[in-house]
């Protein structure tokens, strides 16, 4: 057996009273894909921040082609042809691709810098692995899924020999992603070696050769990807057997909230065009689309950030197209943002506050502009004990959340109000398959008692699951609606290709 | 070297934070202080001395205290939203002009309390009319406010200059350029009798008390917390932004504004151009140092009152530049705005 490029031996780091690896061994093989299998927090990210020199660990070893790599220098692990392309992309918007990618690989202090040799290294790069990037676009115009390229070509630039790729397609849809793995197959083909982070059971079921999962810490398994299926990977990486529920088909009552040629522009571009939707008591309605195609619009509009150029939007008939949030919030609306962390939440604040901020004003949490305290946080607490917020108490930090927490507190102070709409936006990206189910089930409770809810989603499987009517959005349109019996994986594909518009009704 | 985020801002860290910052100041001057031939320790025993050596020393150290708890309080306030006032010393002397523009007549008929509780109330209106318009533009317009505070700065000086030298005029005091006095019976009582030191003290602790309570206990407290901490947030839950930070505007600038009223009502009587060495610009410190908190604010204001009234008497006993204060100060601003990153972050090798 030949030696493995890369191997982790025994590794261990602690946090505190945290242990995020705990002695775990790896290795690695020329020319192979390795999928890093785990739940959020299951260590994955903290060992590729070892292997590449971020962390410390407390015991064990990293070595590359049998030698060992000094601890800690992530110089070293370039200079020995480990490249990693983090989930946060570490470009600069306002530089060219072509200076994103020398930046960093040249000495500071030379007056010039070899721009034509580089060119023609990355053409070279891009030539050998497939991989076309434009070298004098600026980062800042391209694409998510262009900028990862970019990321790639950076530390193949590099003389990488071994990548790794944290969480690649969080941020891409899924064209996109089928496109990066058959780019990474092409680039094993030449020689490189290659550990990609996921926990996405179908990616990694597409993209790998072996698959080790991590959970708690700790190696719980490895697999060769063939001999093995997403049923045995799902448990193995929870550690109990997870089934997101699914609908069950029940009789919708009358329409709660409707949309009437919705335009909105966002930045000066059109966001929403002329967008027309109606959610019924007891029903989720299931917004469809690649990102990028007017979610974000409809997003603002419905949480009362953003005023329609032209349309209604009534709710139980009422008009209430131009209400702020807190007025929406007062009329029983529900609002899952997009970002939990950037607008769900105020981090700094403990999850009482967080817990109660919507509705501050109403007579339950404040009187004559004094906030009840008490109330507050007795409200809290039975958020966070009936909606199963974990390592949280009231005055905890909402910071200190996981994701899947952090999002249970927002669901939880929406559903407690009892909305009669409710708009998901997004409601379980970047969560692991245990907070997915929990909120997903979550949703379907609270359709079953009645309420009206929009779902904005990007991932089929969850938005086939839930919905009962299915409306795909392009370009800011909508198509219209499908129920969710008639929508297989072919007719959603050709509604968010934007085929509804040549052809007649579906 | 890198930084590493901490999981939590460590909260013995915050509490260690300013009293680090001192000493490492305090350490670093010490190197100015040899230089100019003194040994630091005789210089820092001088300057303890001289704020706190005798009775005199201690009222004149509260003395200064008072409206650098009042300034220091404005800048905390408006720090907390993110509105970045730095205009605490125009609003000072704003504040100041109105008391003794109005105080000097035009309230006798009143009983004194009433009459000097009007006063402070419009020279806090005065502050907050000052701060409202920088405030405005940000809004509407998007202008840079730590620009139009700080150049308002000296337009209102030079204003107050105007008034000084042209209609508020004293013509009783021999032709230095100082304004009409306010009314003898409107004047604050001392609070330690034979020495400068006055009932707003009590003034600025009142007000110390009434911020904590609006920031810690009210909706519109929480409201600008939350606007201050994650905008988009607060926007998403339906904090009214714009609202909200005219609010925090108005009472920054009103709390400045107090601070020009008390020196006029209290130690001076009457306004100069030269009324306050910086008071505004010192709130900056002393927000910074008491890490933004209403009640720290009053350590972080006696701690600059020291240096201030101790580097004086130091550097008659010593010969060491009185300029030495500006240097403790700014570099224990510095000190803190480090120390500050430390909470949050932490060095690994």
């Amino acid at each position: 057996m030949t030696q493995p490029v890369l191997e982790l031996n025994r590794i261990t780091k602690r946090f505190g009273g945290l242990t995020a690896n705990d002695d775990v061994t790896l290795h690695l093989n020329q020319g192979e894909i390795l999928a890093l299998l785990g739940e959020n927090g299951a260590g994955k990210t903290t060992l590729m921040n070892i292997l590449f020199g971020h962390y410390t660990a407390d015991a064990g070893e990293v070595r590359v082609s049998g030698r060992a790599l000094p601890p800690g220098m992530p110089r070293a692990a370039i200079a020995a042809g480990v490249g990693m392309v983090h989930q946060h992309f570490t470009l600069a918007a306002n530089l060219s691709v072509l200076e994103n990618i020398i930046i960093g690989s040249e000495p500071l202090w030379r007056p010039d810098s070899r721009r034509a040799g580089a060119r023609a290294g990355i053409a070279g790069i891009a030539r050998t692995f497939g991989l076309p990037v434009n070298p004098d676009a600026r980062v800042g115009d391209l694409s998510v899924g262009e900028r990862q390229r970019v990321e790639i070509v950076k530390a193949l630039y590099r003389k990488a020999r071994i990548l790794i790729l944290d969480e690649p397609t969080a941020v891409l849809a899924r064209p996109e992603a089928e496109q990066l793995f058959a780019t990474l197959r092409g680039m094993t083909a030449g020689g490189l070696s290659i550990i990609f982070i996921s926990h996405k059971l179908h990616e990694v079921m597409a993209a790998s050769d072996r698959v080790v999962v991590l959970r708690g810490g700790k190696v719980v398994a490895e697999r060769r990807t063939a001999s093995t299926n997403p049923a045995e990977l799902a448990e193995l990486m929870v550690g109990r057997q997870v089934v997101r529920p699914r609908r069950t088909a029940h009789a919708t009552g009358k329409p709660v909230l409707e949309g009437r040629g919705l335009t909105v522009t966002d930045a000066g571009k059109r966001g929403l065009d002329a967008a027309d939707f109606t959610v019924c008591e007891g029903e989720i309605l299931g917004i469809v689309g690649v990102s990028g195609n007017g979610q974000a619009s409809l997003g603002r509009v419905l949480s009362g950030l953003a005023r329609p150029l032209s349309g209604t939007l009534t709710l139980q008939g009422r008009d209430i197209t131009r209400l702020a949030p807190r007025d929406l919030v007062r009329l029983g609306i529900g609002r899952i943002p997009e970002d939990r962390h950037a607008e769900g939440v105020v981090g700094d604040l403990p999850v009482w506050e967080n817990a109660v901020l919507e509705r501050l004003r109403t007579p339950l949490f404040s009187r004559r502009g004094f906030v009840r305290r008490a109330e507050a946080r007795a409200f809290a607490a039975r958020l966070i004990d009936r909606f199963d917020i974990r390592g949280a108490g009231p005055e905890t930090r909402t910071r200190l959340l996981s994701g899947g927490n952090m999002q249970k507190l927002i669901l939880g102070r929406n559903l407690a109000a009892q909305p009669g709409f409710l708009l998901a936006n997004q409601p379980t990206r970047g969560l692991d398959e245990g907070a997915i189910a929990a909120v997903h089930a979550e949703l379907l409770a609270a359709r079953d008692q009645g309420a009206a809810i929009l779902l904005i989603s990007e991932d089929l499987e969850e938005a086939a699951a839930l919905s009962d009517r299915i409306q795909a959005i392009v370009k800011g349109r909508l198509s219209q609606p499908v129920p969710a019996d008639r929508a297989d994986a072919r007719t959603l594909g050709l509604m968010m290709a934007g085929v509804w518009e040549v052809r007649d009704a579906l | 070297m890198r930084f590493e985020r901490r999981a939590d801002v460590s909260v013995p860290a915050l509490l260690v934070a300013p009293f680090a910052a001192i000493l490492v100041s305090l350490a670093l001057c010490a190197g100015l202080i040899v230089a100019a031939g003194v040994s630091p320790l005789t210089a820092y025993a001088e300057m303890l001395r001289g704020a706190y050596g005798s009775r005199l020393a201690v009222t004149e150290t509260f003395t200064r205290a008072s409206p650098l708890i009042l300034t220091g309080l404005a800048a905390a306030v408006a720090f907390r939203a993110r509105l970045w006032n730095i205009g605490g010393e125009g609003q000072l002397y704003m504040g100041a002009l109105v008391t003794a523009g109005l105080g000097h007549s035009m309230l006798s008929g009143l009983p004194a309390p009433l009459a000097v509780a009007l006063l402070m109330t419009a020279s806090m209106a005065a502050g907050a009319a000052l701060l409202a318009g920088p405030a405005l533009l940000r809004l509407r317009f998007g202008v840079d406010e730590v620009v139009t505070t700080l150049l308002m700065n000296f337009i209102v000086i030079l204003f107050v200059g105007l008034m000084v030298e042209g209609p508020l005029k004293d013509p009783m005091a021999f032709g230095w350029p100082q304004s009409v006095p306010v009314a003898a019976g409107l004047r604050l009582p001392d609070l330690v009798p034979r020495s400068r030191l006055h009932v707003g003290l009590l003034v600025a602790l009142l007000a110390v008390a009434v911020v904590w309570v609006v920031q810690m206990r009210t909706v519109f407290g929480a409201e600008s917390r939350a606007a201050g901490l994650n905008p988009r947030a607060a926007a998403f839950a339906g904090v009214p932004m714009g609202r909200t930070l005219m609010l925090v505007a108005c009472l920054s600038g009103g709390l400045a504004g107090l601070a020009g009223s008390i020196e006029v009502l209290g130690p001076t009587g009457y306004v100069t151009t030269n009324l306050s060495p910086g008071f505004g610009y010192a709130g900056i410190v002393v927000a910074m140092l008491a890490a933004l908190h209403p009640v720290g604010v009053v350590g972080a204001a006696v701690f600059v009152a020291t240096v201030f009234v101790g580097a004086d008497a130091m550097s008659r006993a010593t010969g060491v530049p009185s300029f030495i204060a500006d240097v403790i100060m700014s570099v224990s601003l510095l000190a803190m705005l480090t120390a500050l990153l430390f909470t949050t972050y932490r060095v690994r090798r």
